[in-house]
């Protein structure tokens, strides 16, 4: 192992963080979906960086289900923006706002 | 022809539909009568192929059918159509199964001509006697006479009790319907009874018979784990004598009802607020013959329980006496009628009882020939008069109406028991059993006996001899019933002359055998194996003389009434005044109904009446004192509602309001207002995880 | 360090960079080309976690894939729209929050539980991608098969909610 695992964990803790800070701020659906991607790497480099440590082939298994998963909620999550750029003729998510009490 | 013994049923139930959805819209009167008739008189045809097949039962056997099943030895032929009721194991491990299946045997086969053979003469006749009715009427009428003849016909031929049943039921359908069939007119004035009331009358004290049937019924199901009539017959044998008592007195309760026999006969006198072919037909030939019938069929049940066996007797001897000196003293000729009738019931009952099971059915068959004779000359002479029923304004009709006098002059000699008439061979031979029996059976028949003759005597002369009571209008109108009518009549006083020629005792013509007896013996000889009966050493001379002594008897009754109502008329008043209190109590019944009417519907109209006063008073006092206290408790709780829940309600709703609007404000529709709060959800419980944790 | 520990942090830094890039670009084309160089940046550090298998899959699925169907709707979307103004509320708390995990992270590095630990690799013995296969096709064959399944659904489902409707 090339560095201790505690500096991959912070490293995937940064790109989560920027992930959510993605999420959180912008209003376009599109980047809202890459900062998802970013937060799910994120959460992968977590399983390889404990599958390393703890030598267990699971954590690499289990990021293969994870990338399976996530190429099927983007193509879900893309439609979805589609959908709502035919219907609404936007995809800002502040101006999609019917559950507004 | 056996194979076509379901057809014998539905052709009559075909002519009910046809007539009953048709009839009253779419039917000339002409259709309607020929489809009833045609149904009943194929049916009768129908019945003497069936019967004329009996004889060669080998051959049907041999041939093999579905369903049929032979029994050569008994003279037996069961058609079984459909499983009727499959009832599955019982506790004891009996498979319960019942099926529509049909019996033909000697005995049945006699009730089958009876019924379709009088059956179709009847049908004739009512097409002219009911001929002024309204079309409506005339339809439903004959729609309710097929129905009866299918049911009177399931009846015969049902091969185990439930379909007896359905056809016991049946008939007293039918005859609720016939007896109201005017039901909106007055019966009797005197006591405000409608034919309505009368109809509910017969059908109530029939219920109170059949539930003596069901009964026994269910006995003889729980003792022999089968309903089948032979079935139950075969196992007679090894029950217990006491079982078998029960069993056959509930059977006779309901005997009792259909055959209006002391106590239950009050129904049939108001039975006659039918049309007179009803009368005739349901009400004297066929279906108050059921119960002798029914009785007949269970023969060795009866035999195997004396106790019931002398009941029956009793009842039928008492019967046959009281019946027939109320019969005295009536004066509306369908009544003198209808109490002779019970009379005859008795008889054939009496016949039974002493266990001459043949010699009632021989009674029940000639009876159903003169006794349907008379009603239908009644009917005639009732037609004849527009209407007129009370025989004191009658008289003299002889004269006008030759084919009805002639018709009825032989009825009246063959009930009366004349030589060589019907009623003669199956009275005496009755009287016969009941003296091989006991002398006191055979009194109370001859006793009977004499009084038939002496009332049927009276009504003969009051209404065919004699001076003219009846006033100019009627006399004007005064005609000979029409052919149709006739006819039947005609045939009847054929059969009513010579149908006891079928059942001639040996002492009399040693040559020639009697064929009924014969006929009948499987049916009644089939059991008796192993059950001692007591005969009395047969004695040619002693039953020879007992024939001459109730011939005299009945001669003597004749010769009586002809002296009272036609030589000296003033006698029967200076006799009735002389035997006040005797004569009262003949001419109100004995009192039976009033008797009814103080010990069962009195008692029965005072709880209704406490009942009703318990209910006013008492539970309605109760429920209406709760609603007054709901009342004042709910003008207080108003008061409590309007201004203390309401206003902790009102409170609790401002404050949700107040607290809503500020969470509201935070509900921003925009998904990554939520996420922000997840987020910093997470951030918070991490990092309380994280500062707390130990190390 | 040794060189591949420098590698490792240059690869870091750069996949945090484009990271911020993506979330920062006014064009969401650069977005997604910034996006791009996150996962390939990844990978590279998935190689040196001794994961290629993983790698590989990163590769071909992200970078490959997930990507151009990211560049298909952005171009049917067609926004000439840039950077729009971010939601003022949302990034103040993100700040805040951010703030405070650094000032968690140190706290926790303080109390001296990242320790870091360094253990012998045995994932390779035999190949990486044998090893994997095994495990996926042995162990894990009744998940593998569920999530082809979920792939289906969700193949489907993106036809039906992005279909045109006419």
């Amino acid at each position: 192992m090339p560095v201790p695992a505690t500096h991959v964990l912070v490293f995937s803790l940064l790109l989560f963080s920027i992930g959510m800070l993605g999420v959180l701020t912008r209003r376009n659906a599109i980047i809202i979906l890459m900062s998802i991607e970013l937060m799910m790497n994120a959460a992968n480099i977590n399983f390889i960086a404990f599958s390393r440590q703890l030598n267990n082939l699971v954590g690499q298994v289990f990021s293969v289900f994870t990338i399976a998963v996530a190429a099927g909620e983007v193509a879900v999550g893309l439609a979805v923006v589609l959908a709502l750029f035919r219907n609404r003729d936007t995809i800002y998510v502040d101006q999609v706002h019917i559950m507004k009490g | 022809m056996i194979e076509l013994l379901w057809l014998i049923p539905v052709l009559p139930l075909l002519g009910f539909a046809i007539n009953g959805l048709f009839g009253p819209r779419f039917l000339s009167r002409r259709a309607i009568g020929g489809v009833a008739c045609a149904a009943v008189v194929l049916s009768f045809l129908l019945s003497a192929g069936a019967v004329l097949g009996l004889g060669h039962l080998d051959a049907v056997a041999a041939a093999g059918r579905a369903g049929l099943s032979v029994d050569p030895e008994a003279h037996r032929a069961t058609l079984t159509l459909w499983p009727w009721l499959l009832l599955g194991k019982s506790a004891a491990g009996v498979d319960l199964r019942i099926d529509w299946s049909y019996t033909l045997d000697p005995l049945s086969a006699i009730m089958l001509l009876v019924v379709t053979g009088v059956g179709s003469l009847i049908h004739i006749y009512a097409t002219g006697y009911m001929a002024h009715e309204p079309k409506p009427a005339f339809a439903r009428f004959f729609a309710y006479l097929n129905l009866f003849m299918a049911m009177m016909l399931t009846l015969v031929l049902g091969a185990n009790l439930p379909v007896v049943f359905v056809g016991w039921e049946g008939v007293g359908l039918c005859s609720y319907l016939l007896i109201g069939f005017y039901y909106d007119r007055m019966f009797d004035e005197k006591t405000k009874m409608s034919c309505a009331d009368a109809g509910r009358k017969a059908f109530i004290t029939n219920r109170i018979g059949d539930v003596g049937f069901m009964l026994g019924m269910l006995l003889l199901l729980s003792a022999t784990g089968t309903l089948d009539i032979q079935g139950i017959l075969a196992k007679v044998g090894t029950l217990p004598v006491g079982l078998c008592t029960a069993a056959a007195l509930l059977l006779f309760v309901g005997a009792c009802g259909k055959s209006a026999q002391i106590p239950l006969h009050v129904w049939l006198p108001d039975a006659m607020a039918g049309p007179t072919p009803v009368s005739a037909l349901i009400h004297a030939a066929t279906m108050v013959t059921a119960g002798v019938y029914v009785v007949c069929r269970m023969a060795p049940l009866y035999r195997h329980a004396p106790a019931a066996l002398l009941t029956v007797a009793i009842v039928g001897g008492v019967t046959a006496l009281f019946a027939a000196s109320i019969g005295l003293c009536q004066n509306d000729i369908k009544k003198v009628l209808a109490y002779s009738t019970v009379s005859q019931l008795g008889f054939m009952m009496l016949g039974a009882g002493v266990g001459a099971f043949g010699a009632g059915v021989f009674h029940l068959m000639t009876h159903a020939f003169f006794k349907a004779l008379l009603f239908l000359g009644a009917g005639s002479v009732v037609h004849a008069l527009s209407g007129e029923q009370d025989i004191r304004k009658m008289g003299g009709l002889g004269r006008h109406i030759p084919w009805t006098h002639a018709t009825f002059a032989v009825a009246w000699l063959a009930i009366g028991g004349i030589f060589p008439l019907a009623g003669f061979f199956s009275k005496d031979e009755i009287l016969w059993g009941a003296w091989q029996r006991s002398p006191i059976l055979w009194a109370m028949g001859a006793a009977g006996a004499f009084l038939t003759a002496f009332y049927m005597t009276r009504l003969y002369i009051l209404v065919f001899w004699g001076k003219e009571r009846f006033d100019d209008e009627t006399r004007h109108h005064l005609h000979e019933s029409p052919r149709v009518m006739v006819v039947p009549l005609a045939i009847l006083a054929v059969l009513s002359f010579a149908g006891g020629w079928v059942g001639i005792p040996a002492v009399i013509s040693p040559g020639v055998p009697n064929f009924l007896e014969r006929f009948l013996a499987p049916v009644f000889e089939a059991h008796a194996a192993g059950v001692a009966i007591e005969t009395a050493q047969h004695a040619p001379g002693l039953e020879l003389g007992l024939m001459l002594v109730s011939m005299l008897i009945a001669l003597f009754g004749m010769f009586f009434a002809w002296v009272f109502y036609d030589r000296r008329p003033e006698l029967p008043v200076q006799l009735a005044g002389s035997a006040r209190g005797l004569y009262r109590a003949i001419l109100n019944k004995f009192y039976i109904d009033e008797f009814y009417g103080k010990v069962v519907l009195a008692p029965y109209y005072a709880l209704c009446r406490a009942s009703a006063w318990f209910d006013r008073y008492v539970v309605d006092g109760v429920v209406n004192a709760a609603g007054y206290v709901t009342l004042g408790t709910s003008y207080t709780s108003v008061g409590f509602d309007a201004y203390v829940v309401d206003g902790l309600v009102n409170l609790v709703g401002y404050t949700v309001r107040g607290v809503s609007w500020v969470f509201r404000k935070l509900q921003t529709g925009i998904v990554q207002s939520y996420a922000t709060a997840m987020v910093l959800g997470v951030f918070v419980l991490v990092s309380v995880y994280l500062l707390t944790s130990s190390h | 360090m040794t060189a591949s520990a420098a590698i490792f942090y240059v690869l870091a830094s750069i996949a945090v960079l484009s990271g911020f890039m993506v979330i920062g670009s006014r064009n969401a084309i650069h977005s997604a080309i910034y996006l791009v160089l996150t996962f390939l940046s990844v990978a590279g550090i998935y190689v040196l976690l001794e994961a290629e298998f993983v790698a590989a899959v990163q590769v071909l699925v992200y970078a490959g894939g997930i990507m151009v169907l990211f560049l298909f709707v952005i171009m049917l979307v067609n926004l000439e729209d840039s950077l729009e103004d971010r939601i003022r509320l949302h990034a103040t708390i993100s700040g805040v929050i951010g703030l405070a995990v650094v000032g968690l992270i140190l706290y926790v590095y303080s109390t001296g539980r990242l320790v870091a630990v360094t253990t012998p690799s045995t994932l390779c013995q035999g190949g990486n991608l044998q090893a994997v296969g095994t495990s996926l096709f042995r162990d894990y064959l009744l998940p593998f098969e569920v999530a082809s399944i979920l792939l289906l659904v969700a193949m489907i489902g993106a036809i039906v909610l992005a279909r045109q409707k006419s």
